[in-house]
């Protein structure tokens, strides 16, 4: 009994939950009971998945021991080479694939260079958040090409489906895709590799694993999710601009951050990276239904992203320090 | 070359940026045989020792592994060849498992495609923790962090996974650093144990006392060249301190 409880002390993701759970509780009483209502909990599941997908992303990338900070910027890429290859005459299925590809692209690119140059992908992904966000807007011409919403298969992104249409379709994909990035970094010998490279980088190479491979898989893998979140995302909306996703790559950070994601590689987990992401969108929105001044979102984001820090390094202290006999 | 040598090395050359770190070392080890390898900083027995666990290619000269000629680019092939190598601090994953640290790279799965596949954790955790009792260690689960572990006893959890992948030969550099006094006398107690399991171990060690307590022979290095090797019953700590 002690033993489980130490060791969900020192679970990455305690810290988070508990907060949710209480924010939760908080915004079911100060918006009257309206918070939890199947009205407001449909709007917020059929946002929850565009940023909660950026977040498994990075959360992915920080347990490698990089950084992502152009994720905002693949994310309205992608929708824009899609668009305007669709305006080319391009089919739906091949213009997604091409821009998938350019993501994955994007993402090799980002861990070539900080391998092979040895730069900190702090500095190599803010080089690339430029460079992307640029690009989308040099692509689209200057005006946002039209979406020929007739050509696209929309019911298998953004219908609202599930019991009641609770939910859109776009909750299935992320659910799906979590899940198996989950599996994949817990389950599968690549997870294994994946936190020993960013775990103890000497370690993982002295025992023969391929860390630069493994770094530009998780790198690559982070801008498709990325992409593909920007694609539902501008499904949703109907258009592609070329200014979404702007900030996105801090929120996605501080997202897998406050879900207990280590800086420094090694720790973390994907659960925790959706209750980060999803703490952040019920923090917008209790917000807003509790009729606090929206000016006071950002102001809300940081101070949690401190507060579930600094809980997790005190919990994490504690499970430690309690002596268990095996 | 001598035939029976399990690993020669011939005519050994590495610079580093200018540094000729390694001058033409040539080397025998026989099986089943316990050789410390002893030398200042700088003397060249780190560079000798990452050229045989892959971590670094020599720019000259030959590797030979049972008579064979050996091409060891990185650590995987040195561990293929049935090389291991424990070193001072990172050969393990603080923040991982016991189990999962001993695996590290050879994984058992159940399923695989394509070389990514589904752990076996069963037989992770269980292997690990035979592998550990095998070598005399007594630790709690094997689901217990690493970081968690004395020094002695990572030790012990690395030199345990080198004996389960029946390694051939066992590099040990500075294993002794930094730990307690009967730690220590474990760690000097499996290099000891080695020769019974026919395993050739290489011990690196600044410590002239700890290398004399447990090998058979006595490679003292200096300025990236072989200035002493005798069977230890024919050299004694003075000695070597001289040539150093």
């Amino acid at each position: 009994m002690k033993r489980l409880l130490k060791l969900s002390l020192q679970k990455p993701e305690l810290a988070a939950l508990l907060l949710l759970l209480i924010l939760v509780g908080v915004f079911q009483i100060t918006s009257g009971g309206f918070f939890l209502s199947y009205a407001n909990m449909r709007g917020l599941l059929g946002f929850l998945p565009e940023m909660a997908l950026v977040a498994v992303g990075v959360t992915l990338l920080m347990i490698c021991g990089e950084f992502d900070l152009s994720v905002g910027s693949v994310f309205a890429l992608m929708p824009m080479t899609m668009a305007v290859l669709m305006v080319d005459g391009w089919a739906f299925l091949p213009a997604v694939a091409v821009g998938m590809g350019f993501c994955a692209l994007i993402g090799f690119v980002n861990g070539f260079l900080t391998i092979r140059f040895g730069i900190p992908s702090f500095i190599t992904t803010l080089g690339m958040l430029f460079m992307a966000r640029s690009l989308t807007v040099v692509i689209s011409g200057g005006f946002p090409p039209r979406l020929k919403l007739d050509e696209i298969p929309e019911h298998l992104f953004i219908a609202f489906v599930g019991p009641g249409d609770l939910f859109r379709a776009s909750f299935l994909w992320f659910v799906g895709i979590a899940l198996f990035v989950a599996f994949l970094l817990g389950k599968t010998n690549f997870g294994n590799w994946v936190r020993a490279t960013g775990g103890f980088l000497p370690a993982a190479q002295a025992m023969g694993i391929p860390t630069a491979r493994v770094k530009i898989a998780c790198f690559m893998l982070c801008s498709m999710l990325a992409g593909f979140a920007g694609l539902i995302q501008v499904l949703r909306l109907g258009s592609p601009l070329p200014s979404i996703g702007e900030g996105l790559e801090l929120q996605a950070v501080a997202a897998a951050v406050i879900g207990g994601t280590s800086l420094f590689g090694g720790i973390g987990s994907v659960l925790g990276g959706v209750i980060g992401a999803t703490l952040i969108r019920v923090i917008d929105n209790g917000m807003v239904l509790s009729q606090v001044d929206s000016n006071w979102f950002k102001f809300a984001v940081g101070a949690l992203t401190i507060l579930a820090v600094v809980a997790n390094a005190w919990l994490r202290k504690r499970g430690r320090a309690m002596k268990v006999e095996t | 070359m001598s035939s029976e040598a399990i690993i020669s090395v011939r005519n050994l050359h590495k610079w580093y940026s200018g540094v000729h770190a390694l001058k033409g070392v040539s080397l025998d080890f026989k099986p089943n045989e316990a050789v410390g390898l002893v030398g200042d900083n700088g003397a060249g027995k780190s560079t000798l020792i990452n050229i045989l666990s892959g971590l670094h290619m020599a720019d000259e000269g030959e590797v030979f592994v049972e008579g064979e000629k050996a091409s060891i680019a990185n650590p995987r092939d040195a561990m293929d060849l049935g090389i291991e190598t424990i070193y001072q601090y990172n050969s393990m994953v603080p923040i991982m498992s016991i189990a999962r640290n001993m695996f590290i790279g050879r994984e058992p799965l159940t399923f695989s495609l394509g070389g990514i596949g589904i752990l076996d954790e069963t037989k992770m955790r269980q292997q690990s923790v035979d592998a550990i009792a095998d070598v005399d260690l007594h630790l709690r689960s094997p689901d217990a962090l690493v970081g968690e572990l004395s020094g002695g006893q990572r030790q012990g959890v690395a030199i345990a996974r080198a004996m389960h992948f029946r390694s051939k030969v066992m590099i040990l550099d500075e294993p002794t650093n930094h730990l307690s006094v009967k730690e220590t006398t474990k760690v000097i107690g499996f290099v000891k144990s080695l020769k019974e399991q026919n395993v050739t171990g290489i011990f690196i060690s600044h410590n002239m006392h700890h290398v004399f307590a447990c090998c058979d022979r006595i490679i003292a290095m200096a300025l990236g060249e072989v200035v002493l090797d005798k069977p230890i019953g024919e050299t004694n700590i003075d000695e070597v301190h001289d040539l150093l």
